[in-house]
């Protein structure tokens, strides 16, 4: 099977702006997903699809939370299938083309998950999956605007010995999305902190691995060695953000309502894990095309003749 | 359907699944609750005698240091802070000035087995006003109309978090009709909360029987109209589980006896 992906982007980069807009209002979208489960307002709003009944509920309360998510969901979807039409039409590549229908597909899922999590009230399969399923659609949208890039057609080589990077950079975007699941289970069931700590441990593991493996090639790219620093200050201010999230959830374990540090922290804790998991995507897609680089050109040198 | 793109198959995989899990944790449909209602309880009416009826009451105490009150902040919503000119304190733990609580379910745990008493026709009336539960905690009987009023210019949801009963969440603009609602299982306690303003919560008691009572602002209750017999008295509070929970008593004819119950916080 051929892993490679075309590096030249071609008409792609027309849509490149466009979808790092729709990169970051889906970021927004996040933030707006977590201070909807920080003020616990997820069931603030009984009805769905319309709120109250009505596009434009009262402005009162949690509705607040509840209702901007769902606008700003609304405007998300409205940029996905405007950005899905686009890479339809301009992008020569057919794997990114897909990747175009895959996000549509995912942000319908995923407004579909967000009704059946109020219309259910709040089962925690459902709203782990919706809490996961956001970070899948952030994933897609920020590699559709990498690919289309002016980065992504950078040139890469990487002949450090040791594991190759791009399955290194793959085990640590693989770590930081079952650490997000982790995080998202631990936050909607109320289950032990054990299993996203072990998380966190591996994460910085991998993720300090990859980052020695970039910063030791010595003719890593500026692309690499930028997503790597990235990478690496997120994780720091993650680990910070995470320890003071649990200590703040300890001593306001007694609040008779949602305290606003504790909201606060928690929702930095996972935009900042979005953020974590779209820098090793980057870093993944990019390792990936130093494979690709070097099987091509692998592919280009003739057999050497064997000695009678 | 197959799908059209093998690409496509892996979230209409993953949704299906999801949904048919979560479908599995639905609680409880119309016809589980009316099968309950028509074969568990007993046909006959058990009818108690005034001139035999027997009574309990007592006190709830606590012990130790409890949790200070917490202050509720309503400042981010106006409508609820315009309610109120003093500071409103959350009604989880509320000490009396005797060392007793307020707010303790207390109820017939054991001994009416085999009984059914009447229900009553009049509702129990849980109203929301100054963005709080007024009852903070009640007690209903099984299948007792529940009259829910929300008196505050401001729109509120009903939301019971129940494990026996159907789980619902109605909203409640102001100036709407009040919500008849019933309890068809018998619960304790059930939660009810508004998402709207996450710091209003309140305890709902569903009994088969009328004998349940809430300490009051002295930390007393008082159980009327009980057959004589064995029974074992519970109490239920919100946050402090410890102590001397549970009494059993014995009563005789017209008898009246005292029990005296001691909360105190997890060690």
């Amino acid at each position: 099977m051929n892993h490679s992906l075309p590096t030249s982007i071609g008409s792609a980069g027309s849509y490149h702006y466009f979808a790092v807009i729709t990169a970051c209002f889906t970021f927004l979208l996040i933030v707006a997903g977590a201070l909807v489960t920080g003020n616990e307002a997820g069931l603030s709003v009984p009805d769905w699809p319309l709120s109250y009944g009505s596009l434009n509920p009262p402005w009162e309360g949690n509705i607040r939370y509840e209702h901007g998510h769902r606008l700003v969901a609304a405007f998300v979807g409205l940029l996905t299938i405007a950005l899905a039409v686009w890479v339809w039409k301009k992008e020569p590549r057919r794997p990114v083309r897909k990747l175009g229908w895959i996000a549509l597909g995912v942000v319908v899922a995923q407004g579909i998950l967000g009704g059946v999590t109020v219309l259910w009230y709040l089962p925690a399969p459902i709203s782990v999956l919706h809490a996961c399923l956001a970070q899948t659609f952030f994933c897609l949208v920020v590699s559709l605007a990498w690919l289309s890039s002016s980065a992504w057609a950078q040139r890469v080589r990487d002949r450090s010995p040791g594991l190759p990077l791009n399955r290194l950079a793959m085990a640590a975007a693989g770590a930081i999305y079952l650490q997000l699941l982790l995080g998202a289970i631990f936050r909607h069931t109320q289950s032990g902190i054990l299993p996203h700590l072990l998380g966190a441990l591996l994460v910085t593991l991998l993720a300090g691995w990859l980052m020695a493996r970039v910063f030791r090639s010595p003719r890593a790219s500026s692309v690499l060695t930028g997503a790597a620093t990235l990478l690496g200050v997120l994780l720091a201010l993650q680990l910070l953000l995470g320890l003071a999230s649990w200590l703040l959830r300890l001593a306001t374990a007694d609040a008779v309502q949602p305290q606003f540090p504790v909201v606060a922290v928690t929702t930095a804790h996972v935009a900042v894990g979005a953020l974590i998991l779209a820098a090793s995507v980057i870093l993944a897609l990019q390792s990936w095309r130093v494979r690709s680089e070097e099987g091509r050109a692998e592919s280009r040198t003739p057999a050497t003749p064997v000695n009678p | 359907m197959m799908c059209l793109k093998n690409y496509l198959c892996l979230p209409v995989a993953l949704l299906a699944a999801l949904f048919a899990g979560a479908c599995g944790s639905v609680d409880i449909d119309d016809e589980d609750l009316d099968a309950v209602d028509g074969t568990e309880a007993p046909a006959v009416v058990t009818r108690v005698d005034p001139a035999t009826a027997a009574t309990v009451n007592g006190k709830v105490f606590f012990e130790g240091d409890l949790p200070r009150a917490r202050r509720l902040a309503m400042d981010a919503e106006p409508a609820c802070a315009g309610l109120h000119t003093e500071p409103v304190y959350s009604e989880v733990v509320v000490p009396n000035d005797n060392k007793t609580l307020r707010h303790v379910f207390v109820y017939v745990k054991e001994g009416l087995e085999g009984m059914k008493f009447e229900t009553p026709t009049e509702p129990a009336v849980l109203d929301q006003k100054g963005c709080i539960y007024l009852p903070h905690m009640m007690g209903v009987q099984v299948n007792q109309p529940v009259r829910i009023l929300n008196s505050d210019p401001t729109t509120h949801n009903v939301h019971p978090t129940p494990r026996n009963n159907r789980e619902w969440n109605e909203s409640m603009a102001p100036n709407v009709p009040p919500k008849m609602k019933k309890f068809p299982r018998e619960e304790v306690m059930i939660p009810v909360k508004c998402n709207v303003h996450p710091w209003m919560k309140s305890y709902i008691g569903v009994l088969p029987h009328p004998f349940f009572s809430v300490t009051d602002g002295d930390g007393s209750f008082e159980i009327t109209g009980l057959p004589p017999g064995e029974y074992t008295i519970g109490i239920w509070h919100e946050f402090l589980k410890e102590g001397v929970t549970t009494h059993k008593v014995t009563l005789a004819a017209s008898e009246s006896k005292s029990v005296d119950f001691t909360l105190k916080q997890a060690s």
